[in-house]
């Protein structure tokens, strides 16, 4: 049987995280599950969990008054969701809608940042692997933002 | 004097007499033409990556990449973006009506080179359509390749080419298709995001791999570089490139990049060879 804590071990985010880590993080995570449509979490909503995606897709989207959201990055196996648990206020940004049947781990933001406050050991690794996802959805951003397959009229 | 006796019979710069066979919509802007030669059944060979001049009468000629498969020798294939007069009178030919083509010209992707090694194309926007020969031809030869991966990224879902075949190269063995789009729709239940985010999910064997990759600059810049980062070497890494093409024979200039001539020299290059001239954005 998969323990909690191989689960979170294998997962890509924690590649070559300390035992002794994933082993204090244990004890706040879940194993969690949300059917193809359903809302993850919505903007405005607590931020006090960050998902590691096992299985199935999740859009991230937009909220727009009088429109339809706006899907502006959809998120895989292997991949992290989440970040505003991290700094104050606290509060969801965007909102993430299951695209299909998502298996995730869920990691309980608040009992994180009392154990990161605890050991900052743990908290600078934490925050480091999190400021490379920062880094990189950043960069692709800039990239949609670019429009390069807009006709140059 | 007899003119027509005076042109040698395989003047590049002599156009030759084509027939709109078909005419299908992939997008709202862009068009897949299909032409047949009104001079009898002399063949249309050519290699993937490879692009003709197509002469629209009175109004102007373009370079167009050949979309089509190789092995369909009797027609030549070319996906066409509307997006100046030109290519607009071209995309509205209609079904018998006349275009004069020029080709096929320029270099083709490294068929030889990519021989038992995984094929990884990456494409961008109408970037697909030089691309599709290729996918055809390593379809068609499943022995002589290793895994197919195409990552294709479009602007958004109703901007993706070729999408009934984007599924059914999917089903075949040892090949991996993954689409993505900068903008989806609640309607679009595939990836968002920009192509490069696509490597997280492809299944690579960066040592044994040859990549080809074609869309706009500014992607390609991007794409080359995660490639280096999945671990591929410069030299197998391949890109096609485009400048604006008048003569198509490397005489006129018009395409001249740094020491080379795009139409002559290219479009394919491999990207040890013109990662310089990337980098400079004057050029």
């Amino acid at each position: 049987m998969e323990t909690l804590e191989r689960i979170i071990a294998e997962h890509p985010f924690f590649a070559g995280f300390d035992r002794g880590f994933t082993h204090l993080m244990v004890s706040c995570a879940a194993n969690v599950r949300f059917g193809a449509g359903e809302y993850i979490f919505r903007e405005g909503d607590p931020a006090d969990t960050f998902y590691l995606l096992r299985e199935g897709m999740v859009a991230v989207e937009v909220p727009a008054p009088q429109h339809q959201p706006i899907v502006v990055a959809t998120l895989g196996v292997g991949e992290i969701l989440g970040w505003s648990w991290i700094l104050p206020p606290f509060q969801w940004k965007h909102q993430a809608r299951a695209v299909s049947d998502v298996r995730a781990i869920a990691l309980d933001g608040k009992c994180l940042r009392t154990k990161c406050e605890e050991n900052h050991d743990l908290g600078f690794e934490v925050v480091k692997r999190f400021a490379r996802i920062i880094e990189e959805r950043l960069e692709t951003t800039r990239l949609q933002l670019l429009d390069v397959y807009g006709a140059r009229r | 004097m007899n003119v027509a006796a005076a042109i040698p019979p395989k003047d590049p710069m002599l156009p030759h007499l084509y027939r709109v066979t078909d005419v299908g919509k992939e997008t709202p802007d862009t068009f897949t033409l299909t032409l047949k030669s009104a001079e009898g059944p002399n063949g249309s060979i050519f290699q993937p990556g490879q692009f003709s001049m197509l002469w629209v009468f009175g109004v102007g000629e373009l370079p167009i990449s050949i979309s089509g498969d190789p092995a369909e020798q009797d027609r030549l294939v070319y996906t066409v973006r509307s997006v100046g007069r030109a290519t607009h009178a071209l995309v509205s030919r209609r079904v018998g009506e006349s275009v004069g083509v020029r080709g096929p010209l320029g270099t083709s992707w490294p068929k030889a080179l990519a021989r038992d090694r995984d094929v990884i194309v990456v494409a961008g926007g109408i970037g697909l359509a030089p691309l599709r020969p290729m996918i055809y031809e390593v379809l068609r030869h499943r022995e002589d390749y290793g895994r197919l991966v195409v990552l294709y990224g479009a602007r958004s879902p109703r901007d993706l080419l070729y999408r009934k075949e984007l599924t059914a190269w999917a089903r075949h063995g040892e090949t991996q298709v993954l689409a993505t789009v900068d903008y989806g729709g609640l309607g679009w239940r595939g990836h968002v995001g920009v192509v490069t985010t696509l490597f997280k999910y492809a299944r690579l064997q960066p040592d044994r791999s040859l990549a080809m990759v074609c869309g706009p600059e500014i992607m390609m810049r991007f794409v080359t570089q995660e490639l280096q980062n999945q671990g591929l070497s410069r030299d197998h890494i391949y890109l096609s490139v485009e400048r604006n093409m008048k003569c198509g024979v490397g005489l006129c200039g018009h395409c001249q990049y740094g020491p080379h001539f795009i139409c002559k020299d290219g479009p394919v290059f491999s990207y040890e060879r013109i990662r310089p001239l990337l980098e400079r954005y004057e050029l």
